[in-house]
C-alpha cells in the first residue's frame, strides 16, 4: 500500500481536523499519483469534504501535512491556486449572470489558460452560453461549475461530489467529461458516494469512514479482497419455521454469511455451485424461500463488509 | 437534449493550454468583478426602483405637500362699477361686480369675504363678518384701496421686501437630506445584501479558491458603487434643480467630492455590517439597526437641532449627520470644502475605522 513519496503529486500525512465535539478527519494519510483519478468514497459525514477542502487550502487542519505539486499551502498559496481546478460541493453561482459572463469572470482570475468560449465548448454548453445561470438544469449547472474549475488549465482537479443529485443521463454526461480530462493527463481527486461512479471513473479508491481511510486500492483489488465475486441475498422461512443460519457456513462455495432483519447475505465464489447447494439446504431444513437475489460484488459490498453499514441509507 | 452528441476533442492542455488571457483591459479581474456587480444590480428591477426612482418620488411628494403657497387673494363683491374700479387698485383683492341681491347671496354663502356698497353722501358701506379674519383683512385692504383712489397719500412711506428666495424653502432643506439618505441606503444595502448573499451561496469561498486577489473583490464593490453614484446623484439633483429650482450655490466639484467621500464611508460601514453575517435575515437586522437611528436623528426631514443639547455631540458624530450637514452647507450656503473640514473629517474617520475593522473581521467562507 505505501508508495514512494516522489511519485505522489498529493501527499497527505496524519491529517486531523475536529469541529468542537466532532472529529471530521482522524489521522488520514493519502497519496495521489500524477495522472491518476483518485476517488474518496464514503457515506455522509465521513469527512470527504473536510479532507478535500484542507487539500484545497480552504480549511485549516488541526495537525498533519499536505504537500501538493511539491508545494505547501503556507509558503506557495498563490502559485498553487494558479495550478488547481476546484469545484466545491455546495457553490451556487450567481443566477443573474449568463454562462459566458460567469466563465469569463473566473477566467480573468487566472494568468494562463484556454479562452472562455473554448471551455464552454468543452463542457458542451455552447447553446446555453447566453442563458442566465438561473435558468440552467442541475446537470448544466454542474457542468458550468466544472467549466469554472477548468479555466486556469489546472494540473490538478478537485471535484467534490460532481454528480450528486443529478439524474442518470446527466450523470453519464459528466462521467464522459471527466473521462476526457483523464485522457488529457490531468490528476483528479474526486469524492462520491456512488460506488458505480467510483468503479467507472477511478483508478484508485480510498474508502473513508469516520474520518479514516478503511480501505485503499483499485476498485478491482478492493472487490477481489472480498475473496468472492458474487453476492447472494435471500429471505426464507416464515411464522414458526426459523432458518438455522449456522448450517449455511458449510454450504459449497460460500465464504461469509450475514443475517440481518430476516434476510441473509452470503459472499460466494462460484454461483453455479452455491445456489443449488443453498436450495438443497433449505429443502433439507424444510424452510420455504420467499426472496432470492444475486449480483456481482461491488464496492458497496466492500463497504458493507468493512463497516456492517450501507454507503447510503435509503 | 441536444448537447449529448458531438463531443469536442480534448485539447485544452496540449494545443491551447498555458495561454495568457487576451482581450486587454476587459479581462482584468477588477474590471470583470466590477462588471459583475453592475450586471447583478441592473438585472434586479427592485433595486433600481429603490435606488433611483424612490428618492425622486419622495422628493416630489414632500416637495408638493410642503410647497409655499402663493399669497392668498381675497374675493370681495362690489355693487357698482365705480366701487369695483377703485377697489381694483389693490393687488391682494379679487374684485367682482355683482347685483345687490347676488352680492348678498355670495357674502352669505362665503363665496366673497366682503361686499362694498355705496352709502349716503359718497360714503362706502362694507358688509362683512367681523369674527372672520378674512373679513377683517378684506375690510382693511378695501378701505385702503378706496382711500387711495380718492387721493390719499401715505404720511409715512413704506416698502416691502419679500422672503421668498430659493434656498429657504422646505424642498431646499429636503433635497440634500434625501441625497444623504440615499447615499447611505444604497451603499449599505448594496454592499450588505450582495456580500451576505454571495457568502450564503458559498460564492465567496469559491472565489477565494482561485488566484483572485482578495482586495479586488472588495474594491469591485466600491468601484461599482462610485459609478452608480454618478447616476444616482445626477437623477435626484437634476430633479430637484429642474422641477423645484433647488439652488446649487456651492461648487459642483466640491459637491461631487462630498458625495464620493460620504458614499465611501457608508460603503465601509456596509462592509463592516456584512463582514460576519451568514444569513440575509441577520444582515438585514443589523442594517436596520445601523440605519434607522440615523434616519431619525440625522436631520433628513427636519433639523437635527431639535434634539436636546445633551445628545447633540453624539448626533453630530454620526456619518449621516456629517454628510447631510455638509451637503446642505454646500448647496444652500455655498460653503467651500475648507469650511466643511469638520464634517469631512468625521466622514473620513468613519471610513478608516470601519474599513480597517471590516478587513480584520471579514469572513471569507
Ligand atoms: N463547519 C463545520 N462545523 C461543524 N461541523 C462540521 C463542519 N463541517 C463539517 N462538519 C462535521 O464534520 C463531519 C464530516 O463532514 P464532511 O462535510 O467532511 O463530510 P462528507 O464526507 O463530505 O459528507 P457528505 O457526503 O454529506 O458531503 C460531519 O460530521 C460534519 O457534521
Ligand atoms: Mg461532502
Amino acid at each position: 500500500m505505501p508508495e514512494p513519496a516522489a511519485q505522489a503529486t498529493l501527499r497527505v500525512r496524519n491529517l486531523r481536523k475536529a469541529y468542537r465535539d466532532v472529529v471530521a478527519v482522524d489521522g488520514l494519510d493519502l497519496d495521489v499519483r500524477r495522472g491518476e483519478c483518485f476517488g474518496l468514497l464514503g457515506p455522509n459525514g465521513a469527512g470527504k469534504t473536510t479532507t478535500i477542502e484542507i487539500c484545497e487550502g480552504l480549511t485549516e487542519a488541526d495537525s498533519g501535512e499536505v504537500e501538493l505539486l511539491g508545494m505547501r499551502w503556507d509558503t506557495h498559496a498563490h502559485e498553487l491556486r494558479e495550478r488547481l481546478g476546484i469545484q466545491l460541493q455546495e457553490t451556487q453561482l450567481s443566477e443573474k449572470l449568463t454562462v459566458m459572463e460567469t466563465v469569463r469572470l473566473f477566467r480573468s482570475f487566472f494568468r494562463c489558460g484556454p479562452g472562455a468560449a473554448e471551455v464552454i465548448a468543452l463542457v458542451q454548453l455552447e447553446e446555453k452560453q447566453r442563458s442566465r445561470v438561473g435558468g440552467l438544469s442541475g446537470g448544466q449547472k454542474q457542468r458550468l461549475a466544472i467549466a469554472c474549475a477548468l479555466v486556469g488549465d489546472p494540473e490538478f482537479l478537485f471535484l467534490d461530489e460532481p454528480t450528486t443529485g443529478l439524474d442518470p443521463q446527466a450523470r453519464r454526461q459528466l462521467w464522459e467529461l471527466i473521462e476526457r480530462f483523464k485522457l488529457a493527463g490531468r490528476t483528479i481527486l474526486l469524492t462520491t458516494h456512488y460506488m458505480d461512479e467510483a468503479e467507472r471513473l477511478c483508478d484508485r479508491v480510498a474508502i473513508m469512514d469516520h474520518g479514516k481511510v478503511i480501505a485503499l486500492g483499485t476498485p478491482r483489488e478492493l472487490i477481489a479482497s472480498l475473496g468472492a465475486e458474487h453476492l447472494v441475498e435471500f429471505s426464507a422461512g416464515g411464522a414458526g419455521r426459523a432458518l438455522d443460519v449456522s448450517a449455511l457456513d458449510g454450504v459449497d462455495g460460500v465464504r461469509d454469511v450475514r443475517a440481518a432483519n430476516g434476510s441473509v447475505s452470503m459472499q460466494v465464489t462460484e454461483l453455479h455451485r452455491a445456489v443449488p447447494a443453498l436450495l438443497a439446504e433449505l429443502a433439507r431444513q424444510q424452510v420455504p424461500l420467499t426472496e432470492l437475489r444475486t449480483h456481482s460484488a461491488t464496492l458497496e459490498d466492500v463497504f458493507v463488509t468493512l463497516t456492517g453499514r450501507h454507503l447510503r441509507d435509503e | 437534449m441536444s448537447d449529448t452528441t458531438a463531443v469536442p476533442e480534448v485539447r485544452v492542455r496540449e494545443a491551447a493550454g498555458r495561454r495568457p488571457a487576451g482581450g486587454g483591459m476587459a479581462d482584468h479581474p477588477l474590471v470583470q468583478l466590477t462588471l459583475v456587480r453592475f450586471r447583478e444590480f441592473v438585472r434586479e428591477p427592485e433595486a433600481l426602483f429603490w435606488v433611483f426612482i424612490f428618492p425622486v418620488l419622495l422628493a416630489a411628494g414632500l416637495g408638493v405637500a410642503f410647497r409655499n403657497r402663493p399669497p392668498e387673494v381675497l374675493k370681495i363683491a362690489a355693487v357698482t362699477a365705480e366701487l369695483a374700479q377703485s377697489l381694483g387698485g389693490e393687488k391682494l383683492l379679487d374684485v367682482r361686480q355683482f347685483s345687490y341681491a347676488a352680492a348678498e347671496e355670495a357674502l352669505r354663502t362665503g363665496k366673497v369675504a366682503l361686499m362694498a356698497e355705496p352709502g349716503p353722501g359718497g360714503a362706502v358701506v362694507y358688509r362683512y363678518d367681523d369674527t372672520n379674519p378674512e373679513g377683517r383683512t378684506a375690510r382693511m385692504l378695501a378701505d385702503r384701496a378706496v382711500e387711495r383712489a380718492a387721493g390719499r397719500s401715505d404720511p409715512v412711506p413704506a416698502s416691502d421686501r419679500l422672503m421668498r428666495e430659493a434656498g429657504s424653502r422646505y424642498i431646499d432643506f429636503l433635497v440634500p437630506g434625501l441625497l444623504g439618505m440615499n447615499l447611505m441606503g444604497s451603499a449599505i444595502w448594496g454592499m450588505g445584501f450582495a456580500i451576505v448573499d454571495a457568502r450564503r451561496k458559498k460564492l465567496i469561498k469559491r472565489m477565494v479558491a482561485t488566484p483572485m486577489p482578495r482586495h479586488y473583490y472588495l474594491l469591485s464593490f466600491l468601484l461599482s458603487r462610485l459609478l452608480l453614484l454618478v447616476v444616482e446623484v445626477g437623477v435626484l439633483l437634476g430633479f430637484g434643480v429642474l422641477v423645484f429650482g433647488v439652488p446649487l450655490h456651492g461648487s459642483l466639484v466640491d459637491l461631487m467630492a462630498l458625495c464620493v467621500l460620504g458614499s465611501l464611508s457608508f460603503c465601509a460601514l456596509g462592509l463592516l455590517v456584512a463582514s460576519r453575517a451568514r444569513t440575509i435575515e441577520a444582515a438585514s437586522g443589523l442594517m436596520n439597526a445601523v440605519m434607522l437611528p440615523m434616519w431619525i436623528v440625522s436631520g433628513v426631514f427636519f433639523s437635527a437641532q431639535r434634539f436636546p443639547d445633551l445628545v447633540q455631540p453624539v448626533i453630530k458624530a454620526l456619518p449621516l449627520t456629517a454628510a447631510i450637514d455638509a451637503l446642505r452647507a454646500n448647496m444652500l450656503q455655498g460653503s467651500s470644502l475648507a469650511q466643511l473640514a469638520p464634517q469631512a473629517a468625521i466622514l473620513g474617520a468613519w471610513l478608516v475605522v470601519c474599513f480597517t475593522l471590516a478587513l480584520k473581521l471579514f469572513r471569507w467562507r
